[in-house]
This record gives C-alpha cells, sequence and structure tokens, in this order.
C-alpha cells in the first residue's frame, strides 16, 4: 500500500469581499461577493513508504493546504486521495491514529499543563501500553534531550524545546507516516542538527514515511532523497536532488577582484557570445557561469585584456538554484 | 474510550488549580450573588410568608440551590470554542483521534465538577448555616436533582456550543455570546423562577430549553415536585438534550467543509 497517493488534488477557498459603507455592508447581507483562490490546482503525488520528500515552494504556493489535506484536515475540492489507504476527511478518526503531524507555527500540546501528562492523555488517546511504549517514549526523551523539562508547562518551554516535544508527541504512537509543516522555522543551527539527526534515525529504524515542508533547504539537503516542488498550486519539479543540481545547476559562479576599476560594459564585450551575465562594479565583479560556459572560457577571454588581483569559484548552492526556479517559473521545468 | 474521557476530566482540574486566582475570584461572585437575591426575595416577600404558592424559606432555598447549581453547569465553551476557530487552534484538534465538540463537552465537564467538589458542596454547607434554608432530607428528592442537574449541564453546554459554534460563520461573535449569557441567566429562572413569570412568558419559556438549565434541579430540591411532575421535567430535559445534538451536528459538518484554518 502506498503512503500517499494522490489524483488531481484540487483545493478553492472563497474569499469573502465586503463591500464598503452601510449601503455596502447591507448588500453583502444579502448577496456576498467572493472570489475564488485556487490553492492547489490538481497536483498528483505517489509517495512509497519509508520515503523521505521534501516539499518546497515560495510562501503561497500551497505547501500547508496540501498538508492540511493530506491530513485530514480540510477537504479537497477535487481529485482522489488516499493516505495510508485511508480517505482522511471521510474516515479521520481511524485515519489520524496512523499518522502524526508537527505544525511548526502551532503547538498541539496543552498550553497549560507539564509536558509529561500531554504524553500521559495522548497514550491514553492512543490506547498505548505497556512494556513497548515505555521503552519508545524513553528512546525519544533521550534522543530529543527533552527529559530536563518533561515535567513544565508547555508555555514556558522556548521554541527549540517546544518543537522538540512536539515531535516527541508525534511520535509516540508510532505513525507510519509523519508530517512536518515547517518544523525548523526559527530553530538555532543546534537545535535543527538534533532534530535532522532524528528524524532519519527514525525514518531508518521504524521505517517511517515523512513527508516535510521547509524554507531551510539546508534540511532538504541533509534528509531528502526527494524534492517536490510546488509553485503557484502546480507541481513544477518532482524528482531527486541530484537531477535538480544537474538540471539547473549549472550557475557557478566566478568571483573576480581587479588589480584597477574596470567598467562593467567592458567586461560584457570581452565575453560576448559566452553565457555569462556580470554583476557588480569598479574592481568587484561577480560572473554567473551559464549553459555549459566553462572558467577557463571566461578567463582566457579576459586575462589579456583585464588584471586579475584574485579569483573564487563558487558552485552554486541549492538555494541558488530554487531561487532561480522561482525566478524563472515552471516554464523551464 | 471512557478512559480517556476521565483522563480530560483530570487534566481540565489540574488546569483550574494552575489559575486558581480565577476560582477564588468566581467564588466570591457567587458568594455576592446569593447574599444579593436573597436580601431582594426577602425584601420582595415582606411581610408576607407565601408568594405566589412559594414559601419565603423555599425561595431563598431556591436562591442558594440555583446559584451553587450554576456553578456546576456554567462554562465558558462558547467562548473558547470561538476563540479556537478564530486563532486556528482547531484545525490541530481534528489530527487527534476523537470528536472535538465532545473532548469540548468533557472538559466542561472537569471544570464543573471542580467547582461542584470545592465549591458548591462546601458552599451550600456554608449558606444553609448563615441563611434560614430548608435543603430536604429524602434520597429521592436528592436523586431526581442530581439526574436533573447533569441534564442541566448538558443542555447549557449544547447551547455553549452552539454559540461557539456561530464563530465559523461570524467571526467575531463575542457580542453574541454576551447575549447569550444574559438570555440564559434571565430566560433558566435563575434569577426569577419561572412560575413567577407572568402566565404567557412562563408558557412560552415551558416551549424553549433554556428551563431545563436552572429552574427544573433548583425547583426538585427547593419545593419538590410530584413523583408525576417531576418524571415529565426529567423527560422534557432529556428530549431537549437530545434535541439540541441535531443542530449541533448540522452546523459541526458544515463547518468542518468550509473550515477555514487562519494562517500557517
Ligand atoms: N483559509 C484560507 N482562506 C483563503 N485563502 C487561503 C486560506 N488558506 C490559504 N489560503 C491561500 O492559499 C494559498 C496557499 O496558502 P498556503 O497553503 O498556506 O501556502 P504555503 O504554506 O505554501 O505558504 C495562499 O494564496 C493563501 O493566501
Ligand atoms: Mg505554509
Amino acid at each position: 500500500m502506498r503512503s500517499i497517493e494522490a489524483r488531481g488534488l484540487t483545493k478553492e477557498f472563497k474569499v469573502y469581499q465586503s463591500r464598503s459603507g452601510l449601503t455596502g455592508a447591507f448588500r453583502d447581507l444579502f448577496n456576498r461577493q467572493y472570489r475564488t483562490i485556487r490553492a492547489v490546482n490538481g497536483i498528483d503525488l505517489t509517495i512509497e513508504p519509508g520515503e523521505i520528500v521534501g516539499y518546497i515552494g515560495e510562501n503561497g504556493a500551497g505547501k500547508s493546504t496540501t498538508i492540511k489535506m493530506l491530513t485530514g484536515i480540510l477537504e479537497p475540492t477535487g481529485g482522489c486521495l488516499r493516505v495510508n489507504g485511508y480517505d482522511p476527511h471521510r474516515e479521520r478518526e481511524e485515519f489520524v491514529r496512523t499518522i502524526g503531524v508537527v505544525f511548526g507555527q502551532r503547538s498541539q500540546l496543552w498550553w497549560d499543563i507539564a509536558v509529561k501528562e500531554s504524553f500521559r492523555l495522548l497514550k491514553k488517546l492512543y490506547r498505548l501500553s505497556g512494556e513497548g511504549y515505555r521503552q519508545h517514549l524513553d528512546r525519544l526523551v533521550e534522543v530529543l534531550e527533552i527529559g530536563p523539562f518533561l515535567d513544565q508547562p508547555v508555555r514556558k518551554l522556548s521554541l527549540g524545546q517546544r518543537m522538540r516535544c512536539e515531535l516527541a508527541a508525534a511520535l509516540l504512537h508510532q505513525p507510519r507516516l509523519l508530517f512536518l509543516d515547517e518544523p525548523t522555522i526559527g530553530l538555532d543551527v543546534l537545535v535543527k542538527e538534533n532534530i535532522r539527526r532524528f528524524l532519519k534515525q527514525v525514518n531508518a529504524e521504524y521505517g517511517t514515511t515523512i513527508l516535510l515542508t521547509t524554507h531551510d533547504l539546508s534540511d532538504i539537503e541533509a534528509l531528502c532523497s526527494r524534492v517536490v516542488m510546488l509553485d503557484k498550486g502546480n507541481i513544477i519539479y518532482d524528482g531527486d536532488l541530484e537531477r535538480l543540481r544537474t538540471q539547473w545547476g549549472d550557475g557557478r559562479r566566478l568571483i573576480l577582484e581587479l588589480k584597477e576599476e574596470v567598467p562593467s560594459f567592458v567586461l560584457n564585450e570581452k565575453t560576448r557570445g559566452l553565457s555569462v551575465k556580470w554583476e557588480g562594479e569598479g574592481t568587484r565583479y561577480t560572473a554567473r557561469l551559464e549553459k555549459g560556459t566553462t572558467v577557463s572560457d571566461v578567463l582566457s577571454r579576459l586575462v589579456p585584456a583585464v588584471a586579475v588581483q584574485e579569483l573564487k569559484i563558487e558552485e552554486a548552492t541549492t538555494e541558488d538554484i530554487v531561487r532561480r526556479i522561482y525566478r524563472e517559473g515552471a516554464a523551464h521545468a | 474510550m471512557l478512559n480517556t474521557y476521565l483522563e480530560l476530566i483530570r487534566i481540565r482540574f489540574l488546569m483550574m488549580l494552575a489559575y486558581r486566582v480565577n476560582y477564588y475570584s468566581g467564588m466570591i461572585i457567587y458568594s455576592l450573588n446569593i447574599g444579593v437575591y436573597y436580601f431582594l426575595w426577602m425584601a420582595i416577600y415582606g411581610e408576607n410568608s407565601t408568594v405566589n404558592g412559594t414559601t419565603a424559606v423555599q425561595m431563598a432555598t431556591y436562591v442558594a440551590v440555583a446559584w451553587m447549581s450554576r456553578a456546576f453547569y456554567f462554562n465558558n465553551l462558547d467562548r473558547e470554542i470561538a476563540e479556537e476557530i478564530r486563532d486556528g487552534t482547531v484545525a490541530v484538534q481534528l489530527i487527534r483521534p476523537y470528536h472535538y465538540l465532545l473532548v469540548k463537552c468533557f472538559q466542561g465537564l472537569g471544570e464543573g465538577l471542580f467547582r461542584l467538589l470545592l465549591f458548591s458542596v462546601p458552599g451550600l454547607v456554608i449558606v444553609s448555616l448563615v441563611f434560614p434554608i430548608h435543603l430536604p432530607t429524602d434520597a429521592g428528592r436528592w436523586l431526581g436533582f442530581v439526574i436533573s442537574l447533569i441534564f442541566a449541564f448538558v443542555i447549557n453546554s449544547q447551547i455553549n456550543v452552539l454559540t461557539g459554534l456561530m464563530a465559523f460563520f461570524i467571526l467575531n461573535n463575542t457580542g453574541l455570546i454576551r447575549a447569550k449569557r444574559v438570555l440564559v441567566d434571565l430566560l433558566s429562572g435563575l434569577i426569577i423562577p419561572i412560575h413567577f413569570f407572568p402566565e404567557w412568558a412562563g408558557r412560552v419559556l415551558s416551549y424553549l430549553p433554556f428551563q431545563g438549565i436552572s429552574y427544573v434541579p433548583s425547583t426538585i430540591l427547593s419545593r419538590g415536585l410530584p413523583m408525576e411532575e417531576l418524571f415529565r421535567y426529567l423527560g422534557i430535559q432529556l428530549l431537549w438534550g437530545i434535541l439540541l445534538w441535531i443542530p449541533i451536528q448540522l452546523l459541526w459538518m458544515t463547518a468542518r467543509r468550509r473550515l477555514i484554518v487562519q494562517g500557517g
């Protein structure tokens, strides 16, 4: 059985608009005007058990809306959806027993009571018991290093502490599938590291399927073999990270420091015919090399004409690549 | 499953303990209300020992019992649900394997039991020492009262849930919530027993669910009702308890379909 299988999954929101003034308000009572926003536009997505998939896209691309449909919170406007073999919205109460969810921007623990009381409640809720549960809990507490603040109410925890507790809470019932919506938002590097290590472990040990959205591409690099990229509700890339790099990552950068100031048109002139974009002015320039242009192509043209003080070559980071895809849009993908 | 709901009650207990100060101030307000309404009614009675077939002692008992019962059936489910809808927490609740509204009701029950045990019961004992009230000693009447009080809790919670769910449709329903609170206190017979209302008003109220919240349980304990009437009233309460689930379910189902999750 597949973890996630979506065909033509669509979500539309009606956004009501209010007319201005008193008469406007009166007219709104009887005939409200609305605009339809298609947040997710007929996407196809299949995820096999055991995969870790990064779900990325700009703000407002529709990532959270997708997650909310996949977790049964929102009812899809259209399309077919099976998650862990269930229809998430219709069979919600049974379905949610098989998944774990963490929303980075929202707590699922009970705010005013100690963390361990929350765990106790979840234990009852998911009817967990026995030695297996104890061991699993001890393990979570140890790996996530949350032992010291189990006795504190959630509202007194720092964001990083809270997020680790949220993760433990989402995994208490050993779900087959874990959804993470921006789990590392606002966390410092050490905590991020800890969480990534933990997720890898969970995936390797229990075979838990993970779907995570994030703004931090280093999360994706550290965790995911597969990336799904969303743009304005459409999937524009679905494949492994390597292919994304080779397909889009031909944008090496050459950073130059010149001995004396040279106007940029001279550089443009010298490299005419090559796919190079120059940025900068005076003595500092960055050349973006595209479409197979090599560093030596550029240098062999430049060196006879301008005196180079220092040069540095930079590989495009995933960040650069993704930013470029966003900028240039779906047309190229 | 019951286990889960008991756990929810326990957790609400813990939360109430964490916010003890609210509880102390609540106690003072209830005590003041009992005092104020006691003296008000005694002023109305003046020289008369009976008004409308109710003796002064029965009236005093009614006031004490009605307010002590309110400490049990009262809860803020309307405000809590509306808030959770507004800030989007309700979405997060949907990833848990339980019925959101049922969980809310059990939290309300936890709160009610807390006040019942720590406030109403000792409070009623103290009041019975201070004011000349008369509580029955026969077990049957107490049993009737307890059953009726449970129904009262159910009906009041249902009305709160309905009001709270309105936030799905009118995002700012604080006005509605406030109006509802005043209306329930008045129409339930908490402030004026329903048989003191003009006849036409009493007849209208007998077709509404509110009397089941305060008038029925308080009357059973303070005046007592003939067996036949007692069963009729309990039946009416039960009927409302069932009927009110229908609009709640309808509202909840529509709401879930057009659920708007604010933020994130
Ligand atoms: N409840 C809602 N009502 C109306 N529009 C919404 C609602 N939720 C999200 N949207 C819109 O849908 C689009 C996708 O939002 P979202 O899924 O939150 O994006 P992401 O998580 O990728 O940043 C955005 O344009 C957003 O404004
Ligand atoms: Mg989002």
